[in-house]
């Protein structure tokens, strides 16, 4: 106890907050890009659901087929996989880049699935009246569907990039020097593991309470909505 | 391209993964039913615990669903030996992953209790049950009914995340594939046949929970 | 040559058939009334119309022109020509109403905005909502929002116009204003086909009745033969009932 609190003054010297602060920075944009990049494609995804007839089928299959495969496989395991065959194919890319990579694809799994609720959530009678007015997929979709949807799909798609701020500690074990990354090392260099993985654990904190809260302000707000349905 | 698959040599030591799996879904479960413990409790402080205990259960249901449960098995693996408890890596995985998923299903069950009517329980005490009752035959059901998609959901969720039980060296499914590999190489056959089956048993354990679902508890779920 | 001709229609929802061998005719600037008791398909016949419920065998003729179903064009082409109000309001709760009106003239018809917007807001002059352009669905009453439907169906420039039950969900009061603007489309020579349970209003307007029970039209004729003198046990029966209420 006494040579934890003994170390604290070296733990934060000025390198090592600079260090840490970066990791957590890493984690940060690690989570956004692949939350960013995955709601794009699981947009697409959601939207290739919802189209019909024989011409598309082999997309729309491949489309569930892709969401039911990685919304069941393990994040880390999908890491691995992503990292391996990178390798495998000579893929000269950064682990950072795999960690991206990787996070895109379950998040394009997950929110996929999210934005299908939300287009779910639009009374049918509205999609049909579309329709038999001759509305194409893509206006009925743009014109219509998600300017009403969007309200019910982003509080879940902020949870889901909660999720993936936490999910990327797993990316530390690629060598992503991130968050978690950065307390093995302050671990590894001596330090109490008290203060590396206990600064961790509060800096995740710092980024994710916040946030946390604002996406229950995003719901409330959101949740109070003009268009009552009848 | 100079990367051709070979399956044979994985598929040898299938079985090997196999009891991995079922590790996996061991760890999993024994998270899960003691997160739901945990839950009742939690749920039951935040709704009627009072200031102090309703703020405790807050604490910690906050502190665990922010942060990553990895850096909580960390911390409890590799921190807690400075305060002299020593936790092997099976129990440490094993109590930090309940722990976490004890936050989760503590909100869960809470809006569980939230989803009750007035008018329900008042409904159940004009036609004359006493108030046990009411709690066993209308209260508890309806619970369940309202709760089980998102616990099933739940489950599956946990049963994923046992995998970083491997960092630690805990020998289920993602650890003997990480095993395999240090002894084999073939990497990318490993992780597909360990994904394979991961998706196999969230698949078998999804159908199991929908049917008991749809059949035993009356809620609705879709499986696709 | 008829209008708009049917022919043994078939439709079923799994195991459940809900149109079974529908045959009838309507005349260009005819009006022809379904009625029959809840359940017996009448929707769901005019949804089969507008290719919203597939249709498993038969025949839908418009103008000579035999629809196919399964092509996607064909029922472009026909649903070109059609519009449908419905049961429910269904309009567009992100949108007001002069949008609402305008949006599929102006995105699937591809006519000029400015051309639209002015029919949109003659369309709903006429049924008497020319001071609610700029509100939204959820602000009106059901009356109004039905009419608003009205006014949509209407600015695509259908050749028939198909009506669900348009006064069903209303108050006694609210039903007047809707019927009225029905009553001025029909002295305008608009082809329709009405399903009502305003029996005074269905005598009033259509040119013929046809009578629905379980998935089968059991009689179809002028409102008087239908009203006055129904040949059939079943259609006697209804009409029995819905005139002593
Ligand atoms: N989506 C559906 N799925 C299954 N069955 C349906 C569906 N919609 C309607 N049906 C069934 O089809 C039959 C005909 O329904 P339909 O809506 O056409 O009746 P209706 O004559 O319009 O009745 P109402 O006067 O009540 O509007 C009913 O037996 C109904 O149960
Ligand atoms: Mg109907």
């Amino acid at each position: 106890m006494h040579s934890i609190f003994g170390q604290l003054p070296r733990f934060l010297s000025y390198y090592n907050l600079e260090f840490i602060l970066q990791a957590a920075l890493t984690t940060l944009l690690l989570s956004i890009s692949g939350c960013v990049f995955g709601f794009i494609f699981g947009f697409g995804i959601a939207v290739l659901r919802e189209t019909t007839g024989p011409l598309w089928l082999p997309l729309r299959a491949a489309a569930v087929l892709f969401v039911e495969i990685f919304r069941r496989i393990p994040f880390l395991v999908t890491l691995f996989l992503v990292f391996y065959a990178c390798q495998a194919l000579n893929l000269d890319i950064s682990v950072f880049a795999v960690a991206v990579a990787s996070t895109c694809i379950i998040g394009a799994a997950f929110l996929s699935e999210v934005v299908r609720t939300g287009f779910d959530a639009i009374p049918s009678q509205e999609r049909e009246a579309a329709a038999a007015m001759n509305f194409t997929l893509a206006q009925t979709l743009f014109l219509i569907v998600i300017p009403q949807a969007w309200r019910v799909i982003l509080p879940p798609t902020f949870a889901f990039f909660l999720s993936f701020i936490k999910d990327s500690a797993l990316a530390s074990q690629l060598g992503v020097v991130e968050l978690t990354y950065s307390a093995k090392v302050m671990n590894n260099k001596g330090f109490s593991p008290v203060l590396g993985f206990g600064a961790a654990l509060i800096l995740y904190f710092a980024i994710s309470y916040p946030l946390a809260r604002f996406g229950l302000y995003l719901e409330q707000r959101l949740g109070f909505s003009r268009y009552r349905k009848p | 391209m100079n990367y051709t698959l070979q399956f044979g040599q994985v598929i040898d030591r299938l079985p090997y993964l196999a009891g991995g799996a079922w590790l996996s879904l061991l760890l999993a479960t024994l998270a899960f039913f003691g997160g739901m413990i945990i839950g009742v409790f939690g749920a039951m402080a935040k709704l009627f615990g009072g200031r102090i205990l309703a703020g405790i259960a807050n604490i910690y249901v906050v502190f665990f669903t922010n942060t990553p449960a990895l850096v909580q098995v960390y911390f409890l693996y590799f921190a807690l030996p400075s305060f002299g408890i020593i936790l092997p890596p099976f129990e440490a995985v094993l109590i930090g992953l309940t722990l976490n998923s004890g936050a989760y299903l503590t909100e869960i069950q809470r809006a569980g209790f939230l989803s009750i009517h007035r008018n329900e329980v008042e409904a159940a005490e004009t036609i004359g049950l006493s108030q046990m009752q009411s709690v066993w035959y209308v209260i508890v059901p309806h619970i369940v009914r309202t709760l089980y998609p998102s616990l099933s959901n739940q489950y599956i969720l946990i049963t994923l995340g046992t995998s970083m039980a491997a960092i630690f060296g805990v020998e289920e499914l993602t650890g003997r594939a990480l095993s395999l590999n240090a002894e084999t190489f073939r990497s990318i056959e490993i992780f597909v046949i360990t994904a394979g089956l991961y998706i196999a048993i969230t698949l078998v354990a999804n159908v199991l929970l929908v049917f008991l679902g749809r059949y035993y508890f009356r809620a609705r779920m879709r499986l696709f | 040559m008829d209008f708009l001709g049917i022919e043994n229609l078939k439709a079923r929802y799994g195991e459940h058939v809900v149109l079974n061998d529908i045959s009838m005719t309507v005349e260009k600037g005819e009006i022809v009334s379904l009625i029959g008791p809840s359940g017996s398909g009448k929707s769901s016949l005019l949804r089969a119309l507008v290719g919203l419920l597939p249709v498993e065998s038969g025949e839908v003729r418009l103008n000579g022109e035999i629809i196919n179903y399964r092509d996607k064009q064909a029922v472009k082409r026909l649903r070109d020509r059609l519009a449908i109000v419905f049961q429910q309001y269904n309009l567009f709760q992100n949108m007001d109403v002069l949008r609402n009106v305008m949006l599929a003239p102006m995105k699937v018809k591809g006519w000029p905005r400015e051309e639209c917007e002015r029919e949109a807001t003659a369309l709903l002059e006429k049924v008497g909502l020319g001071a609610k352009l700029h509100v939204y669905p959820d602000q009106l009453s059901g009356g109004q929002q039905q009419r608003v439907a009205l006014a949509r169906a209407l600015a695509l420039r259908p050749e028939i116009l198909l009506l669900d039950e348009v006064t069903s969900a209303l108050d006694p009061e609210l039903v007047n204003e809707v019927l009225d603007s029905i009553r001025l489309l029909a002295s305008e020579g608009m082809t329709m086909i009405i399903v009502s349970h305003e029996m005074a209003f269905v005598r009033e307007v259509s040119s013929r009745v046809s009578m629905m029970a379980a998935g089968s039209i059991v009689e179809i004729g002028t409102p008087d033969e239908i009203f006055q003198n129904p040949k059939h046990e079943r259609a006697r029966d209804f009409v029995g009932k819905i005139l002593h209420r």
